[in-house]
C-alpha cells in the first residue's frame, strides 16, 4: 500500500489554539527532526485541527518524533499512517509557458496522461492543478519541467488510514470556541 | 463574588495550596501585586533578581515536592527567570511562574517591557499560556499547577496582560475534573512487562540498579531498597539520585558517571542487567555511548515515554509511574545472592580507598574534600545541602553522603551557576526546621550573591559555604587535563567575602586550616541569622576519578595510589 517505505506519513490531532503550529515547529527544531512537508487544516470540529507530517525515515526516527509529539500538551492524538493502508494526497499548482501551439497542446496531452487539469489559461502562461499521490505529483511535475515551468506551489501531502482506521477524538474543550473562531487560529 | 483578574490569580494561588511566592514587582504585574494586599496568607519575598525567585521556587518545590511558584513582571522581569526556568525544565522540577504582561491593545506594538515570553520559554518550560481573557484565567492556572506536578513535573509558565489583571467578572472556582484531552501521563506497566522483567532479573548474575531522580519525585525510596535488598542488587546513584537509598547501605555503591566512584562506573561496565530507575541515561552518566554496558540487558522505568530508547536501547522499557511500577514488580522478585558479583564491587572499592586523598594526603593546605567531609561529620550528615555548579558539587557528591531523600539539592540537567544560594533560601522556607547548607564555588556565588539581602531580609536561617579557590575550578582542571593548563579567564579575583558578609549584616568566619572547621560550624549553627563560611582551599585541587566528556565509562582517570606517585 505504501508505495514510499522510506518516507513515514504521520497525523496528528491537535488543539486549535494559537501557537499550536509553533510548538509543534518548535519540537521539531530542538530535536532536530527533519520534516519533508507539514499541512495543516481545522478538521469537522473547529476546536480541532489535524497536522500531517512526511519525514524522511533515513534521517528520522519516527517512534521519537511521536512520542515527543505526544509530549505536547495541546496535541491530542497521534499515528502512524503509513504503517496502515492508507490513502495520501498532495495538490500541486503549476504555472507553466502556454505562448505557443506546443506548449499548449503538450500541456493538455499531459493532463490527459495525469489527474490533473488546466485551471487557468492566458496568451503567456496557464496553471495546471494536480491532485494525486506524492510520487504522481512528482512524475507530473518532471513532465511538466520539459514545457517550462516558471511557477510552482504543492501544499504537502495529507493522507488517511484506509477502513474502519479511524483518527479522531470525542474531546469538547472546557471553555466554549469563540464562535467567530478568529481567536483560535492555529497560526 | 466580584473579583478582579489579579485577585483571581491569588485565590487561585491560594487553593493550589500555596504559601509562599518569590518574586518581583513592576508594571505590568503591579495589579497582582496591588491585590496582595488582601491575600495575608501568601507570603511574598521579594527577591534581588528574578533569576533568583525562580530558583528558589525550585529549590521550594525540590526540598518539599510541592509547586513552587515565581512571579515577575513582563519584558525584562521575565526574561532574567529563563535561566531559572531551564534549570527546572531539565531537573523536572514543578514551578509556576506567573509573569505580568503589558494589555493586550498593545500587545505586539513594542510596547514598553513588552517581550513574547511565551515564545521565548517555549522550548524550555512543560507547557505556557498566554492567557487571552479573564474568562480563561482562573481554568489556565488550575491547569498551569495540574500540568507541573503530575506526570513528569516540570515548569509552567502563564503570561498575563495587565488589562486581564485589571479586569473584573463574577468569579466562580472551576471545580470538578481537568480536561486537558492531549495530557495523559502514563501510570503502571502492562503484565507482560511485569514478567519480562522478572524474567530478567532472575537470570541475571551481575545486576546493578541505576537510580535517579524520579526515585525521590515518584516517593519509590522504600521500594527501590526492597528490590535491592531481596534480589541483592547493588545501587548506583545519579546525582539527583543521591538520597534515594541510605548511602550507608551496603547494597549502595554510589554515585555513577563523570565523576562517579570508580566501583559503581565499574560495575555498570561489567553488569549483565542494568535496571535503570527514574534516570535518562545523560550523557555524564554513560559516557561514550558505543561502549557503554556493552554486555547488559537494559530494563529502563521512567514516567517519560520519550525517554525509552532515547540514548540507550533497552531490552525492556516502561513508560510509568516508578512507585507503581516497582509495586507491580516487587510481589514477584524473588530471594538471591549475589556474593561474588558484591565482592568483586567491594574489591574496586578498597581500591578506590587507597586512592582517597583524604587518606593520602599530606600538603599542609585545606582541601575542598576535606571541608566537605567535615561538614558532613559535623552536621551529623544529617543536613540537607543545597550546591553551585563545579568541583565542590562533585566534591559534596562524593565526601557528603546523604542518608534521606530530598536532602541534596544541585542543578545537575543544565548544570546552573548561580543556583546554590537563592536554591538555598527556597528549600529553607520549604522545611524551615531543617538545617540548609548552601554550598558555593567563588564563581558560582558571585553570580547571585545579590540574594544574602533576601535572605536577610527575610530573616532566612541559612548557612553559606563559600569554597574559595581562587579559580573557576572545574573548568581550570579541564584546562590541566585537556588543555596544557592554559588557564585562560579562570583565575578569579573576588572581594573579601566576609567583608561582604558585613556589609549585608550577616555573621561570618573565615576558615584556612582544617582544625577550625568544627568551631565554624557551631558558630554557623550557634547564629540565629544567615551566616556565610569562607573556606579558602588549595587553589589547584582536581576532582577524582574523572571521564574525560565522551570518553569510555571503564576509562576513568584515577588518582594515583601513593606509591605511584611521581
Amino acid at each position: 500500500m505504501d508505495q514510499q517505505s522510506s518516507k513515514h506519513t504521520i497525523a496528528a490531532l491537535v488543539e486549535n489554539k494559537p501557537g499550536v503550529l509553533n510548538r509543534v515547529a518548535s519540537l521539531f527544531r530542538r530535536r532536530n527532526f527533519n520534516v519533508d512537508s507539514l499541512t495543516v487544516g481545522r478538521t469537522y470540529k473547529s476546536h480541532i485541527s489535524r497536522m500531517t507530517l512526511v519525514v524522511d525515515a533515513k534521517r528520522t526516527d519516527a517512534r521519537k518524533m511521536i512520542s515527543n509529539l505526544f509530549k505536547l500538551i495541546n496535541v491530542i492524538d497521534v499515528k502512524l499512517v503509513s504503517s496502515e493502508p492508507h490513502v495520501s494526497r498532495d495538490l500541486a499548482l503549476v504555472k507553466v509557458r502556454s505562448d505557443d501551439a506546443d506548449s499548449r497542446n503538450g500541456l493538455t496531452l499531459l493532463c490527459e496522461r495525469f489527474p490533473a487539469r488546466i485551471v487557468d489559461i492566458g496568451p503567456h502562461y496557464a496553471i495546471a492543478e494536480i491532485t494525486a499521490q506524492e510520487d504522481v505529483v512528482e512524475g507530473f511535475i518532471e513532465e511538466v519541467a520539459k514545457i517550462g515551468i516558471v511557477e510552482l506551489v504543492r501544499t504537502g501531502v495529507v493522507a488517511m488510514g484506509r477502513g474502519t482506521r479511524i483518527l479522531d477524538t470525542e474531546y469538547e474543550p472546557a471553555i466554549p470556541v469563540a464562535a467567530n473562531g478568529s481567536a483560535h487560529q492555529v497560526y | 463574588m466580584l473579583l478582579s483578574g489579579a485577585e483571581i490569580i491569588l485565590e487561585c494561588l491560594l487553593r493550589e495550596g500555596v504559601e509562599v511566592m518569590f518574586g518581583y514587582p513592576g508594571g505590568a504585574i503591579l495589579p497582582t501585586y496591588d491585590a496582595m494586599s488582601k491575600y495575608p496568607q501568601l507570603h511574598h519575598v521579594l527577591v534581588r533578581h528574578e533569576q533568583g525567585a525562580c530558583h528558589m521556587a525550585d529549590g521550594y518545590a525540590r526540598a518539599t515536592g510541592k509547586v513552587g511558584v515565581a512571579i515577575a513582571t513582563s519584558g525584562p522581569g521575565a526574561t532574567n527567570l529563563v535561566t531559572g526556568i531551564a534549570t527546572a525544565m531539565m531537573d523536572s522540577t514543578p514551578v509556576v511562574c506567573i509573569t505580568g504582561q503589558v494589555p493586550r491593545p498593545v500587545i505586539g506594538t513594542d510596547a514598553f517591557q513588552e517581550t513574547d515570553v511565551t515564545g521565548i520559554t517555549l522550548p524550555i518550560t512543560k507547557h505556557n499560556y498566554l492567557v487571552g481573557s479573564i474568562e480563561e484565567l482562573a481554568y489556565t492556572i488550575r491547569e498551569a499547577f495540574y500540568i507541573a506536578r503530575t506526570g513528569r513535573p516540570g515548569p509552567v509558565l502563564v503570561d498575563i496582560p495587565k488589562d486581564v489583571q485589571n479586569q473584573k467578572i463574577e468569579f466562580v472556582y472551576p471545580e470538578g475534573e481537568i480536561r486537558l484531552p492531549g495530557y495523559r501521563p502514563p501510570s503502571s506497566a502492562t503484565e507482560a512487562q511485569v514478567e519480562a522483567v522478572l524474567e530478567l532479573i532472575q537470570q541475571a548474575q551481575r545486576p546493578v540498579i541505576l537510580a535517579g531522580h524520579g526515585v525521590v519525585m515518584s516517593g519509590a525510596t522504600q521500594e527501590l531498597q526492597e528490590l535491592a535488598e531481596r534480589a541483592q542488587v547493588p545501587v548506583a546513584l545519579t546525582l539527583l539520585g543521591k538520597g534515594a537509598m541510605p548511602e550507608s547501605h551496603p547494597l549502595v555503591i554510589g554515585m555513577m558517571g563523570m565523576h562517579g566512584e570508580a566501583a559503581s562506573n565499574n560495575a555498570i561496565q561489567e553488569a549483565d542487567l542494568l535496571i535503570a530507575l527514574g534516570m535518562r541515561f545523560d550523557d555524564r552518566v554513560t559516557g561514550n555511548l558505543k561502549t557503554y554496558s556493552p554486555n547488559s540487558r537494559k530494563i529502563h522505568v521512567d514516567i517519560d515515554p520519550s525517554e525509552i530508547n532515547k540514548n540507550v536501547k533497552v531490552d525492556v522499557g516502561i513508560a510509568g509511574d516508578l512507585k507503581t511500577v516497582l509495586r507491580q514488580i516487587l510481589p514477584g522478585v524473588k530471594s538471591v545472592q549475589h556474593a561474588e558479583w558484591l565482592n568483586r564491587i567491594r574489591d574496586w572499592d578498597e581500591d578506590s580507598d587507597e586512592r582517597d586523598i583524604l587518606k593520602t594526603y599530606e600538603g599542609d593546605k585545606l582541601l575542598g574534600a576535606q571541608v566537605m567531609n567535615d561538614l558532613w561529620k559535623y552536621t551529623g550528615g544529617n543536613a540537607v545541602t543545597v550546591t553551585d555548579v563545579g568541583q565542590h558539587q562533585m566534591l559534596e557528591a562524593q565526601y557528603y553522603p546523604h542518608q534521606r531523600p530530598a536532602t541534596m539539592i544541585t542543578s545537575g540537567g543544565l548544570g546552573t551557576m548561580g543556583f546554590g544560594v537563592p536554591a538555598a533560601i527556597g528549600a529553607k522556607f520549604g522545611r524551615p526546621d531543617e538545617e540548609i547548607w548552601a554550598i558555593v564555588g567563588d564563581g558560582g556565588f558571585q553570580m547571585t550573591m545579590c540574594e544574602l539581602a533576601t535572605a536577610m531580609q527575610e530573616n532566612i536561617k541559612i548557612n553559606i559555604a563559600v569554597i574559595n579557590n581562587g579559580f573557576l575550578g572545574m573548568v581550570r582542571q579541564w584546562q590541566e587535563l585537556f588543555h596544557e593548563s592554559r588557564y585562560n579567564s579562570t583565575p578569579m579575583f573576588s572581594p573579601d567575602f566576609c567583608k561582604l558578609a558585613d556589609a549585608f549584616g550577616m555573621p561570618n568566619m573565615r576558615v584556612t586550616r582544617r582544625e577550625q572547621i568544627e568551631d565554624a560550624v557551631k558558630f554557623a549553627r550557634s547564629q540565629p541569622t544567615a551566616v556565610l563560611l569562607e573556606f579558602v582551599v588549595e587553589k589547584e585541587e582536581m576532582v577524582y576519578p574523572m571521564v574525560p566528556a565522551g570518553a569510555d565509562l571503564h576509562a576513568m582517570i584515577r588518582r594515583p595510589k601513593p606509591n605511584e606517585r611521581k
